[in-house]
């Protein structure tokens, strides 16, 4: 039997991934500093592949230790010997492991509420559009959901809208997701829609937003991209659509809107990954964005969220000569990005995007810029660079916390200057 | 002539500099990542550092010069944690292999953590080698690593990873063979470029 054990983790080391089959955790309490020296005895016998959850470091702490099946006899022989108190505290790793998986399934499948979603993981898009439906049926009064046009491979184009009421008040735009592979802005944009209607009625500013305006999230801006992420390559930026005369697919979608379209800080190449398209406005989930704008005619603030490397950005990206208020949205942005590192110390710089981060042309916001919307940003949201667009779902809700604060800054602003 | 700090030429710069130090004073548990453009920050020890960066005009190119100083200590002893990583990977029956760290969902199991660092550090000197004013890279992801025996005390590991240019946004594959000894530190003595993934 013990032959078999072994024969089946040098198998599974072979095959590049580690199986705990048979592997315990012991909780060894030490009664005094002779029996932590023991421990640390224990440490470096090699040999035994041990692995400390918790290291030994005075006798009040109790060590927890992963031993290999293998290991285990002549463990618990050694602290025997030495009169180490111990329990098992997992009595098969494999199981716990194995459950785990298991939940993480279950977890994966229908949220039931929006109370029971799971904000703290990473979706697909079938689970966020499930998701926004369950909104609207929660809170009809207060949400509705609209779709403004089909993506290249006929997905539809989801925004939310927040009323409270009005024909056509001003309002603000938010978008998440233009660009797939930013996963944690995606699950951000869901964060929002449920931090709107949990806030509405309850915190007085978001209330007194709401009481004035609309707001508009359009949660997944690049449905077919954000699939194929998930499907056959997590790092996709672009849309899918068909290049003619080219086997690359896809365009940027930050670099076809009708803005200094063409320009330097965009690339005439179909596989380029900042691939402008063969017109501003070829691709259907810009111009669908485009023909809303226009069509509503009263936004008043349009934030388009991006990651990663933690900046705020007003325009342009496609020249140098700055905006007309260029210092009003310094200002604002100067005080967004203190609200933002006031929660957790996240350090965000801020400027225009051409100063800042690169020049771009046939960018968002710049677009947005030149229909009067005078509020236009775009945020790149965590980390630095450390994992990049791979960013751990346990930061899923810092980032958002954080981010909305800085929103609220700028929405406020929007609230009280009317124009 | 000055550059603003909160500028993207600064921080460009700031990047190799960054890149260039890692590399050199980097290791399995151990990563010197920038903090801000006045700062090179050790993981939970923020140490001060200053850098001249040379970027070499002209049509050949050639890698970035940096002379650096770094003031005070630069964190404590890393040794114990490295000799714990060297025996760990030396007594393993099989060969290291390993894909996608870390993996879509920004996972990387613990034992990967120093395979990972190792990456970083190797991959600075990629970095550094390979950056010009209009580049700003950063290691997206360990594609995949597989462990190369040796007869020598020193361990080996052939990775191909991704380098994500924030200015181009282009994702590269390249292919590193990097060495490391506790005592002698890292050493990358082959690298390549590698093809664009297909769609």
């Amino acid at each position: 039997m013990r032959g078999l054990v072994v024969l089946a983790a040098l198998l599974a080391a072979a095959l590049g991934t580690e199986v705990f089959v048979g592997h315990q955790v012991l909780r060894i309490s030490m009664a005094n500093e002779a029996q932590v020296e023991k421990m640390r005895e224990l440490e470096t016998m090699d040999h035994l592949q041990l692995d400390f959850w918790v290291s030994p470091s005075h006798p009040e702490r109790p060590v927890d230790v992963r031993v290999p099946f293998t290991s285990l006899q002549a463990v618990k022989v050694f602290l025997e010997q030495n009169n180490i108190q111990y329990f098992i505290l997992i009595k098969d790793l494999q199981r716990l492991v194995d459950d785990e998986k298991a939940q993480m399934v279950r977890q994966r499948s229908r949220a039931l509420s929006v109370e029971t979603f799971n904000y703290a993981t990473y979706h697909t898009l079938n689970e966020i559009y499930d998701f926004m439906d369950l909104l609207v049926a929660e809170r009809p009064n207060l949400v509705s959901k609209i779709e403004i046009g089909y993506s290249s491979e006929g997905l539809p184009l989801n925004v939310l809208k927040f009323s409270t009421g009005g024909p056509n008040r001003p309002a603000i735009w938010i978008d998440t997701g233009i660009h797939s592979r930013e996963w944690v802005t995606q699950a951000t944009g869901v964060w929002f829609a449920k931090k709107i209607i949990s806030d509405y009625g309850k915190d007085e500013s978001l209330t007194a937003i709401l009481d004035k305006m609309d707001i508009f999230l359009e949660i997944i801006t690049n449905p077919d991209g954000f699939v194929f992420t998930h499907t056959q390559n997590r790092m996709w930026r672009k849309t899918r659509s068909i290049n003619a005369g080219s086997s690359c697919r896809g365009v940027d979608p930050n670099r076809n809107w009708d803005a200094g379209f063409g320009g330097l800080g965009s690339s005439r190449n179909p596989c380029s990954e900042t691939y402008h398209g063969p017109h501003a406005n070829s691709e259907p989930e810009v111009k669908a964005i485009v023909d809303f704008v226009k069509q509503h005619g009263n936004i008043k603030a349009f934030i388009s969220i991006h990651s990663y490397s933690q900046l705020l950005l007003y325009p342009y990206g496609y020249t140098k000569t700055p905006v007309p208020n260029q210092k009003e949205l310094d200002s604002i942005a100067t005080a967004a990005v203190t609200a933002l590192s006031s929660l957790y110390g996240t350090s965000y710089r801020y400027g225009s995007i051409i100063t800042t981060i690169y020049q771009a042309s046939g960018g968002t916001i710049d677009w947005t810029y030149n229909q009067g919307i005078k509020y236009s940003f775009t945020f790149e949201l965590r980390d630095a660079g450390r994992y990049g667009f791979m960013l751990p779902a346990n930061q899923i809700i810092p980032t958002a916390q954080e981010t909305w604060k800085a929103l609220m800054v700028i929405m406020e602003h929007a609230r009280d200057h009317p124009y | 002539m000055e550059l603003q700090p909160s500028h993207y030429p600064a921080r460009r710069a700031a990047g190799v500099a960054s890149a260039c130090i890692n590399y050199r004073r980097g290791g399995p548990n151990r990563v010197l990542a920038l903090s801000n453009v006045r700062r090179a920050q050790l993981q939970g020890h923020a140490v001060n550092c200053t850098a001249e960066v040379l970027y070499h005009l002209g049509s050949q190119h050639s890698a970035p010069e940096v002379h650096f100083t770094v003031e005070g200590e630069l964190g404590k002893n890393p040794d114990e944690a490295d000799n714990k990583f060297y025996s760990r990977i030396k007594s393993l029956q099989e060969p290291l292999v390993a894909q996608n760290i870390p993996d879509s969902f920004g996972i990387v199991p613990p034992e990967m953590e120093p395979i990972r660092h190792l990456a970083f550090s190797a991959c600075d000197y990629i970095i550094w080698q390979n950056s010009t004013e209009n580049t700003w890279y950063n290691l997206a992801q360990i594609r995949d690593v597989r462990q190369v025996r040796r007869n020598d005390d020193y361990l080996e590991f052939d990775y191909t990873v991704l380098l994500h240019d924030f200015v181009s946004q282009e994702i590269i594959p390249w292919q590193m063979q990097v060495l490391w000894h506790p005592q002698h530190g890292v050493k990358v003595t082959q690298n390549s470029r590698q093809p664009k993934q297909e769609d």
